[in-house]
Order: C-alpha cells, then structure tokens, then sequence
C-alpha cells in the first residue's frame, strides 16, 4: 500500500527541527532513515500527520573519537558505520553486529539514531549498544540530556524519548584491550529480523550478556552472567549451567517462535557467541 | 483534502529533471508514474522484496522507502540509466547466457544489487553472493543461475 497523506518538511537546523515536533497541533513524526516507519507507515500502522525530515542536519552525522568515547551522529548510516576504521577499532562489538542488518541497500539509508529511538526488540543495534553500556543524548526543547542505554529501553517499541526530543548523539566507550566481543544471531535469512541474538562484552574482571529477539526488549542476563566467570567463557559446560540463569528473563512469543523455544534459542546463541569470541 | 506538493531537482540517468510531487509519492512510483521509468518494479512496497532497488548519489537503495521528495539534489541511477551506459551490460549478457530470469519481474533489482557487489570488488564467493543478493527475492529460479552469472562476471567469462 501506499502511505496515508501527511504534511513534510525538512528544517535546515536541529533546532528548528525541534520546534516542529513540539507543535501541539499536529501529530509529528521524525523521519530518519525511513527503512522502518516508512513501511509501517504504508502499513498503515503509523499515520503522523507531519514528517519531520532529519536529512538536511548534518550535525547529526558522523563519527569522532573523543577520548575514551567514540561520539555518533545519530543520523548516520549502517553503511557508514561499516566503512569506519574508528568503529572496526574502537568498537569491534558493532562491526560484528552490523553486516546482520537486513541488506546493503537497506544499510545505505538506515541509521542508528533510528534504530535506537524506534527500539524494535529484533534489532542488532539497541542490544549492542546495551552490551557496550553506552549512552543516549536526548535533545529537546529545554536542551540535552543523557540516559544511558540500560535505562533506555523500557519496552516494545517504547524508549525514555519525549515526543518533543530527538535522539541526536550516541557516545559509546571505546573498547580497551583486554576486551573481547561476542556476537551471533539466528535468523530464518541473511538479513531477516532475528529469530533470537546475542551480543557479549567480556574482560577479565567483567561480563555483559545482551539478548534480542527474546522479549519485548534487548534484555541484559545478569543472571547468566552472575554464573560465569572468565575462565568459563570457553568451556560449553560450564556454559550450558549457567543457562539456569535464564530463568530470570520475560521470554516473550512471536511469528517466528514460542517463548520456550526462545528460550531454547537464547542458550543456543550464547554458546555459539561465545565459541567465537573476537 | 489537498496533498501538500513540493517541487524538486535531481539528476535522473544523467538528465536534469525538476517536478512538483506531492510529498507523499515515493521515489519509485515518481520514476514509473511521472518520469515513464517503469523499469524499476513495484513489489512488496516495504522494502523486503527488492525489486524496487536503484542507485541514489551511488550507492542502492529501496525506492519505494525513500519520498521523492528526499531525492532532492540527488543523482538518481535506475535500470534504465544502468542500460544506456553499458555499465551493467556484462551482468546483463551473464544473465541472459545462464538463463537467470524467468519472468524478469526481480531482474532489475537483482542486476542492481548485483552490480554493486561486483563492482565494490566482491569475489566469486557463492555464499558471499547468496549473502549479498538475500534482500532481492526472486520466486522462479532458485537462484542458482542468478550465482551463476555474478561469478561469471567476476570471473571475466562474460
């Protein structure tokens, strides 16, 4: 189908962008990379009356090393972020993640400020970023704010975002030596939504465990990761106790699987992860 | 109730064209419906089936999930366009030797997409091509003869 009708506009500042979505009078949608609310949009299952076209802010793009954090845009492209030597360094978690989203001519236009502020529990990027313990920078009417990713998410589809704010930057650590990154998904097809997916961050004296595709929400398993030491990482035993860990995890249904064999899934994923650490 | 129109420029196959679109249009259906380039298809209109794919500013992308409006001062490549210079002609011949279409709908998306892993240095890898294409459904050949013919264009037999 083709999309109901809306009103459109592509401010040159993100200021005056921010003035459009507080506008009381009309139902305001940003418009990113439109690879997902353009098709919800032709759906039908999303009808803002004003399209708020974030394409002319080059502000949002981009990528910058600042210390000990990497600094992205929030209008900046899967693509991009492949083709960034500061991200294959600087956070290898998302170079592993990023060729798992859907497929080249969707990754030219997608970005990651959408992906974050639309938070479909399918998505690789929501879950990386939670792995990572990266944060999200909130730009509204009244100024910034930052909310880091575990306070983020807070359900299907639903973020800490105010209607009248934007997601314009994501400030992610720069990952230091003695980490390594676990990434793996199960997915019906190259590029498909996730059946069920994993993201890990692990150091000598730390873990992170982020599921996807499980719930309604990247989940972190703290509980998995309470079970797990460092030494454990490489030894599926060890591994496959620790799955008693899941338990404390909301495994939800849906087209492609029931909550059991979600869960199933999940300690499939995990394994696999981890039994190709890089 | 009225749809709010806008006018925009952009390079189409190398011609410079301006028009006035309501905002609503999306790129493919400008190209087919007020252009006559209907050689970019019209399939699952949510970006999954790829029979849509064309090249913007280079690089390919869903016509149907991008607003014409958003191709404003951008370079616009369709099959057309790719036809007219001979730059897909090698894939186009691999194509037509391995038999890699049946009832053409996907084919132009699928030389799309082709010619970007061809031309972005891809090797005659069969899952890396198989990869590569997943987001071009075609529901006649199997693909096999579509992998076919990408390697016989990497591979120089073409």
């Amino acid at each position: 189908m083709k999309a109901p009708d809306f009103a459109y506009e592509r401010p040159a500042t993100l200021a005056d962008a921010i003035a459009l979505l507080s506008r009381d009078d009309r139902d305001a949608a940003p418009l990113a990379g439109g690879q997902s609310l353009m098709p919800m949009m032709n759906f039908r299952m999303a009808r803002p009356d004003l399209l708020v076209d974030l394409g002319s802010l080059g502000e949002l793009k981009g990528i910058a090393a600042s210390g000990s954090h990497l600094e992205i845009g929030a209008m900046t492209t899967y693509a991009e972020l492949a083709g960034s030597s500061l991200i294959a360094e600087q956070a290898p978690l998302m170079a592993l993640a990023l060729p798992h989203i859907a497929h080249s001519a969707i990754r030219n236009r997608g970005t990651l400020g959408g992906s974050v502020a639309l938070a479909d529990p399918a998505a690789e990027m929501p879950a990386v970023l939670l792995a990572l313990g990266a944060e999200i920078v909130l730009t509204g009417p009244a100024g910034s704010r930052t909310v880091p990713a575990d306070a983020f998410f807070k359900g299907l589809f639903e973020t800490d975002r105010r209607p009248d704010e934007l997601v314009t930057l994501i400030r992610v650590p720069a990952s230091d030596q003695h980490q390594r990154h676990g990434f793996y998904e199960l997915a019906r097809r190259h590029g498909d939504y996730a059946m069920a997916g994993v993201a890990t961050v692990s150091s000598p004296d730390s873990l992170r465990i982020v599921f996807f595709a499980v719930s309604d929400r990247p989940v972190r398993a703290q509980a998995v990761e309470a079970l797990l030491t460092s030494e454990d990482l490489g030894d599926p035993a060890a591994i496959d106790k620790a799955l008693a860990g899941l338990d404390a995890i909301a495994f939800a249904e849906d087209l492609n699987a029931s909550a059991r064999t979600k869960r199933h899934l999940a300690g499939v994923v995990l394994k696999r992860a981890l039994g190709q650490l890089a | 109730m009225t749809s709010q129109q806008q006018s925009i420029r952009l390079t189409v196959n190398g011609e410079a064209v301006e028009c006035q679109v309501p905002v609503r249009l999306s790129l493919v259906d400008f190209l087919r419906t007020d252009l006559g380039l209907t050689g970019s298809h019209i399939g699952c209109e949510h970006g999954v089936c790829g029979a849509c794919t064309l090249f913007v500013d280079g690089a390919p992308v869903r016509g149907c999930l991008m607003l014409a409006v958003q191709a404003d001062g951008t370079e616009v490549v369709t099959i057309e366009g790719l036809a007219d210079s001979g730059r897909g002609e090698a894939l186009r011949q691999a194509f037509h030797k391995r038999n890699a279409l049946q009832c053409g709908f996907c084919t132009p998306g699928m030389l799309a997409s082709a010619l970007d892993y061809v031309e972005q240095g891809g090797t005659a890898d069969r899952q890396a091509i198989r990869e590569h294409l997943s987001g071009n459904y075609c529901r006649c050949t199997g693909y096999q003869a579509i992998v076919d013919a990408v390697c016989d264009v990497i591979e120089g037999r073409s």
